[in-house]
């Protein structure tokens, strides 16, 4: 496998991700990148299979409309990691700030610890292959999957009595489903969100993210592979058809 | 029904001498006014949009169309309007959407703005004769310029100049997209533009791969739903557009219903067929200004530095300081729609109340910018109701760079303004996905038509400015010592910066 080392000790974003672009362009495999300390952006826009490890901690938008990597973070990561990220997987060993997956429309997100607000906002869907997933180790803030339009938000509550205890779960949902760990009281839910039961049917779809997931972190997957879930949805795949009367 | 039916709109006639009987109007009308019962041709008044399709098709102009036939008791503050949305509202208990752009009667300050021209003392220039210089560039200027003398003795420029367009005219297409407009509407302002050496926007729909074509003159928009952006779509794009808000709608979001959300809209825009296209308020990874810098410099990043970023805002009350804050993120031009601005679907409080006129907000832009000296390092673009070259002229003597046109376009591809863009039918193949309809609009044709709308405001334009003896646009922009207010009060007259008639 071919490895490019950078030691990105002070260096600004934009020669940093000069110089990832120019080692993908070179045929690098993997890029490790060393003391990185607050550089955004990182991956933006990047194509291809390359395997990013970041050992330090990222500035916002890691991976920002990144379509192929996967960046794994040895570290917490800032603002809106998976920003309208489009393929490929983000692997963060620690914590993230708000807005994570932010309009993401496909690829991974795992986060091993918690996350900040609005986490899988406007996530969104279209085919089979562009289903965005992002998975919460520990749990996370307020308006969670809030106007989610398709894809996947697993929390859970790994070393929490509960999986969620902020409000407005799902608010203004239309598409796409958010599956917390053990049960979430209704006052948690936003408008135009509702429970479903989480049946066999939809552990077996979720098994595969979930055992992809512990994978990441060493966790052994037999302990979440089981029906002890709750299933968030929406109300109506039109929340705002019965807002209005035309002129 | 207690509150029974308010009285039809519109109520259309033919005149059965003149009539042949072709059926035309009953092939052209998308609302189902006209149907055939035995011999007869009936008419049903009430379904009438004023669209003017079967005017425009009847060989024998044998159709008659009149406004308001019956209206109420007249009333200066109780209207029609008012009264019937009251009923609306009490029937239904809803928020009232409306399309186009704001229908209330307000003084337009366009209108009471004039031109300058020469006499005597200074000649007029003859356009004809002399060159006139149109060609405009938008995006950020160096401060200075540093040069560098090498071996040889050339003078080598040092500055690194940041990517520009490269406009022929200052005239270009704001942002309609593919979902609220069709394929055809779009392809047809593409051609125009890319002949015309100018850009059009793509809207918050997407890039259609039928438009990839003329992807060297599209602008790709970058809005809160994210609906088609990904690394592709915004390397296609000539340059990027985030947009915040819309003068039509300030302060909320869009929404194109599921039922235009057909095969094409939602592989262009990336969501499931029939499912709703919500863009919210705000941005949600944008709560400050410093958020605002850090989405422009992403798309900076993801683009290599190559395209420019412009940012629209609506003109709103702070809307100069709002401007001035852009300024001075990384955009590259800040585009500012006035409360005139069209839309497929706005609520009507919002299109009708919301929002200040784009005169005024180019006026005190361009001010702010100045008094903090970074005017001539960004680009302002203005739009929003801009109706004629005169509108245009008066923009740029504002102080505008250049202006977007949205609703002149679709006027030129054959839209009268009839204001039901949402409900899919439009007989025009504009506002609609319907195939039967969309094919009504021959894009080779459509692209004649506005590019000759272009090319005559460009002309007049030139006119405009030789008359005044100016031949550079750069001598146009923000001189509004060639402009003169007619009936505008002292303190609005102080904000455009503009002297009364006479003075
Ligand atoms: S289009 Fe004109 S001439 Fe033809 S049927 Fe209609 S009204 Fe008569
Ligand atoms: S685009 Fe069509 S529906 Fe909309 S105002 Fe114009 S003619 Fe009417």
């Amino acid at each position: 496998m071919k490895t490019v080392k950078i030691d990105a000790r002070g260096m600004h974003y934009t020669p940093l991700n000069q110089k990832i672009r120019a080692a993908v362009a070179d045929g690098a495999e993997e890029i490790i990148l060393d003391n990185i300390l607050g550089q955004r952006f990182i991956g933006d826009g990047l194509r291809g299979n390359v395997r990013i490890i970041v050992n330090g901690v990222p500035g916002g938008d890691l991976g920002m409309f990144m379509s192929g990597p996967t960046c794994i973070v040895h570290g917490n990561a800032e603002h809106a990691p998976g920003n309208t990220m489009d393929k490929g997987m983000l692997v963060i060993h620690g914590s993230a700030g708000d807005a994570v997956a932010h309009s993401m429309r496909g690829g991974k997100v795992f986060i091993k610890n918690n996350i900040g607000y609005r986490g899988g906002i406007h996530m969104k869907q279209y085919d089979v292959e562009a289903r965005p997933i992002l998975v919460v180790g520990g749990t996370a803030h307020s308006f969670l999957g809030e106007y989610m339009a398709g894809g996947l938000v697993l929390v859970l509550g790994i070393g929490k009595d509960k999986a969620m205890t902020d409000r407005g779960i799902g608010s203004g949902i239309h598409g796409g489903e958010i599956i917390l760990r053990g049960e979430v009281d209704d006052f948690l839910l936003g408008v135009g969100a509702k429970k479903f039961k989480f049946t066999e049917s939809d552990l077996e779809r979720i098994a595969p993210t979930i055992k992809n997931f512990c994978e990441q972190f060493g966790y052994d997957p037999a302990e979440f592979l089981d029906t002890n879930y709750t299933k968030i949805g929406p109300a109506s795949s039109r929340p705002f058809a019965s807002k209005y009367v035309w002129e | 029904m207690t509150l029974g039916s308010v009285p039809s709109k519109f109520k259309v006639s033919i005149d059965r001498d003149q009539c042949m009987d072709c059926g035309r109007c009953i092939e052209n009308c998308s609302y189902g006014v006209y149907r055939r019962e035995g011999d007869k041709i009936l008419i049903e008044s009430r379904k009438c949009t004023g669209c003017l399709r079967c005017v425009a098709m009847c060989p024998r102009d044998a159709i008659t169309l009149t406004e308001k036939p019956i209206d109420y008791r007249s009333h200066p503050l109780w209207t029609r309007e008012v009264r019937e949305d009251i009923i609306k509202q009490a029937r239904s208990g809803k928020i009232i959407l409306s399309g186009m752009g704001n229908a209330r009667d307000l003084p337009v300050v366009y209108d009471r703005l004039l031109l300058d021209a020469c006499q005597v003392t200074n000649p007029s220039i003859d356009p004809l004769r002399e060159p006139m210089e149109l060609r405009t560039y938008i995006g950020k200027k160096p401060s200075k310029l540093n040069f560098r003398k090498t071996e040889s003795g050339d003078v080598e420029l040092e500055t690194k100049l940041a990517p520009n367009l490269k406009l022929n005219t200052p005239i270009m297409i704001g942002h309609m997209s593919f979902g609220a407009i069709s394929l055809n509407a779009q392809l047809s302002m593409a051609k125009a533009v890319t002949e015309l050496g100018t850009y059009m926007g793509t809207g918050e729909g997407g890039l259609h791969r039928d438009l990839y074509p003329y992807q060297d003159h599209m602008v790709v928009q970058v809005a809160s739903g994210r609906f088609g952006v990904n690394i592709d779509y915004l390397e296609r794009g000539a340059a990027i557009e985030i947009k915040i808000g819309q003068g039509a709608k300030p302060g909320i979001g869009g929404h194109l219903p599921g039922e235009k959300v057909n095969e094409e809209v939602s592989r262009t825009r990336m969501i499931p067929v029939g499912s709703d296209a919500i863009s919210p308020a705000p941005h949600h990874d944008i709560y400050s200004i410093e958020d605002l810098v850090q989405l422009i410099r992403s798309l900076k990043e993801a683009t290599e530095w190559k395209k420019p970023v412009f940012v629209k805002i609506a003109a709103v009350h702070n809307v100069a300081p709002i401007a001035a804050g852009i300024a001075r993120s990384s955009a590259d031009a800040v585009v500012i729609d006035g409360f005139r601005g069209g839309t497929g679907a706005a609520p009507k409080v919002f299109r009708d109340n919301v929002g200040i006129p784009i005169e005024v907000a180019i006026a005190s832009v361009d001010q702010k910018l100045r008094e903090q000296g970074v005017r001539n390092e960004i680009s302002i673009i203005a739009s929003g109701g801009i109706r004629s070259s005169a509108d245009l002229a008066k923009s740029i003597a504002l102080g505008a760079d250049a202006v977007n046109i949205g609703t002149a376009a679709l006027v030129a591809l054959g839209c009268r303004v009839c204001g039901n863009c949402y409900r899919n039918l439009c007989p025009w193949g504009i506002a609609t996905q319907r195939p039967e309809l969309v094919s009504r609009l021959d894009p080779e044709r459509g692209a004649v038509q506005v590019s000759n709308l272009i090319k005559g405001w460009t002309y007049e334009l030139s006119e405009l400015m030789g008359a005044a003896g100016i031949n550079s646009i750069e001598s146009l922009r923000g001189n509004r010592d060639r402009l003169r207010g007619y009936m505008l009060d002292e303190e609005m007259l102080k904000i455009l910066d503009v002297l009364p008639a006479g003075a």
